[in-house]
């Protein structure tokens, strides 16, 4: 499979700090990557790169073999861990929000025709990620994992060539967490999508991912911590499980579990 | 049971609110028939039916001067010019607030002014603007404005500029262009804030009214209080205080009301 997402040297640098460097990376399409590491680690940094919300101080990253442009755009989704929906729009308008902004510059609403296409497919999404019943109910009114299945459902109406996750799991109960895990290894396979996702989560890392990125720094001068940044420590590929349990036997991923934890803390 | 934890129900918290107030009132009522027992022309604290009397002539019959009914003139001249100054305030205050909001640039260019005029006490640009504007009605709609803009704009700027970033990255990755998450992304979420803030406002807006009207006027709540002090007429006084609180009342009622009704988003327990 092609690659997608191609980082070349990558560094990123606020003033004498160092965040991120050296990342060199090469993300196929349709993987499932994974981004673990202790928290300062640039993990959200990376993401940020990718999401363009910052540009890399030196090297390229490419998107599709093009270069990326440092700003937010329609081809990168995102999902956070809290507030990446709309208070102010019901279930519906926000999934249809992308639809009115690219097609009704001025207004960046829609009437008629075009809007109950919108609004047909929109339901359509939300009825995919289990919100077919709470079209009209406003975020307030929706539970955290709703919330975070509205905020996915939105994500994928602008059809994204990579879907970012930043802890999207991160603030629900365990046994939601297991739903949500379900839903989003169904949407990546039916929508054939390229997810990055960055978690605490070790063992959602492992049970989810095609691919696992731990981040850590390679080298701590004990004098200057800040000058020495981080990168992919660890780059491992996982052969996919089959859906059905899809999170894997516990023993395998808790081994793993272990094994990268005994690495990380040999390293530091 | 802890003094913390009684708390009243819905009934008896209407019940309860009703107490401080009647004791006022009856406070008032017990001290002047005291006083008109010892001085039947007592003008400090007139008695109700006192009040009623000298009311009567201000709302049914029409000054012989102007033809007009002196005490609904004057409610309406007070309100037109609090509307319309409330109404200038509401819109450039939006404006310009969503303007610094959005734009990280305006925000760093004209923060430092808006700032700065804020901290003026609008009072002391009185003078300025009757020099500037006359002495009609101009002058007392601009001391409003002067006034309460400046927090409005700063109260609306800040709380657009508080959005989650989180909410304006996601817009950016639907698509939205500047324009777009200004129009659909902060504006709506702008809007309750304002007239919070509107509601913030009335209370300063009425004082600045009222200098003014007192200052320089010939018509107007605030002009009359001012003009029969003159005679000691406390039983004009009172009844027109009460009847501005019972304004000021209605104007914050009907803006909660506003709100709930249009952006129930906004009012519901996240």
């Amino acid at each position: 499979m092609s690659e997608l997402l191609t980082f070349d040297n990558v560094w990123l640098e606020y003033g004498d700090k160092i965040v991120l460097e050296r990342v060199d990376l090469g993300i196929v399409e349709r993987s499932f990557v994974s981004i673990i590491g202790p928290s300062g680690a640039g993990k959200s940094s990376f993401l940020r790169l990718v999401l363009g919300q910052e540009a890399p101080s030196r090297g390229r990253i490419l998107l599709d073999g093009k270069l990326l442009t440092p700003e937010c755009g329609p081809d990168r989704g995102v999902v956070f861990q809290r507030y990446s929906v709309f208070p102010h729009l019901n279930a519906l308008r926000n999934v249809m929000f992308g639809r009115e902004c690219a097609t009704a510059p001025f207004t960046a609403r829609l009437f008629g025709a075009a809007r109950r296409a919108a609004a047909e497919e929109a339901e359509a999404m939300l009825a995919e990620v289990g919100l077919g019943d709470a079209l009209h109910l406003y975020p307030a009114q929706l539970s955290g994992g709703m919330q975070q299945r509205l905020a996915i459902a939105q994500a994928l109406m602008a059809r994204p060539r990579v879907l970012l996750l930043d802890e999207p799991f991160g603030a629900l109960d365990p046994g939601i967490r297991q739903d949500m895990h379900r839903l989003i290894l169904r949407l990546w396979q039916e929508h054939a999508l390229t997810v990055l996702m960055v978690t605490h989560d070790i063992g959602e890392a492992f049970g989810l991912g095609t691919r696992v990125l731990a981040f850590d720094k390679r080298r701590v001068d004990p004098h200057a911590p800040h000058r020495f940044g981080a990168t992919a420590v660890y780059d491992l590929p996982l052969t996919r499980k089959t859906l059905p349990n899809a999170l894997g036997p516990e023993g395998e991923v808790l081994r793993l579990t272990e094994s990268v934890i005994t690495n990380t803390e040999d390293s530091l | 049971m802890r003094w913390v934890n009684i708390k009243p129900s819905r009934g008896s918290s209407i019940l309860l609110a009703a107490v401080p107030l009647l004791l006022v009132l009856g406070a008032y009522l017990f001290a002047a028939t005291a006083r008109h027992a010892a001085n039947p022309s007592d003008k400090i604290l007139p008695t109700p039916a006192a009040m009623i009397t000298a009311m009567r002539g201000l709302l049914a019959d029409a000054d012989p001067l102007s033809g007009r009914l002196i005490f609904w003139a004057d409610t309406l001249a007070s309100l037109e010019r609090l509307g319309v100054a409330l109404g200038i305030c509401a819109l450039s205050a939006l404006l310009v607030g969503m303007v610094l909001g959005v734009l990280p640039a305006a925000r760093a260019t004209f923060r430092g002014l808006v700032t700065t005029i804020a901290v003026i006490p609008p009072i002391a640009l009185l003078p300025m603007l009757f020099i500037l504007f006359g002495l009609g009605e101009t002058a007392k709609i601009a001391l409003i404005v002067v006034g309460v803009t400046p927090f409005l704009i700063r109260d609306l700027a800040d709380h657009v500029a508080a959005l989650p970033q989180e909410q304006l990255v996601k817009a950016q990755t639907l698509g939205a262009s500047s324009w777009q998450l200004a129009l659909r992304v902060a504006l709506p979420q702008a809007l309750p804030r304002l007239i919070a803030g509107l509601r913030l406002s009335l209370g300063p807006a009425w004082v600045y009214l009222i200098s003014a009207e007192a200052i320089a006027s010939d018509v107007g709540l605030g002009y009359r209080i001012f003009l029969v002090r003159r005679y000691l007429s406390m039983d004009i006084i009172i009844p027109y205080v009460a009847w501005i609180s019972i304004l000021a009342i209605a104007m914050d009622v009907a803006l909660a009301q506003l709100s709930r009704r249009g952006f129930a988003w906004a009012h519901q327990a996240s």
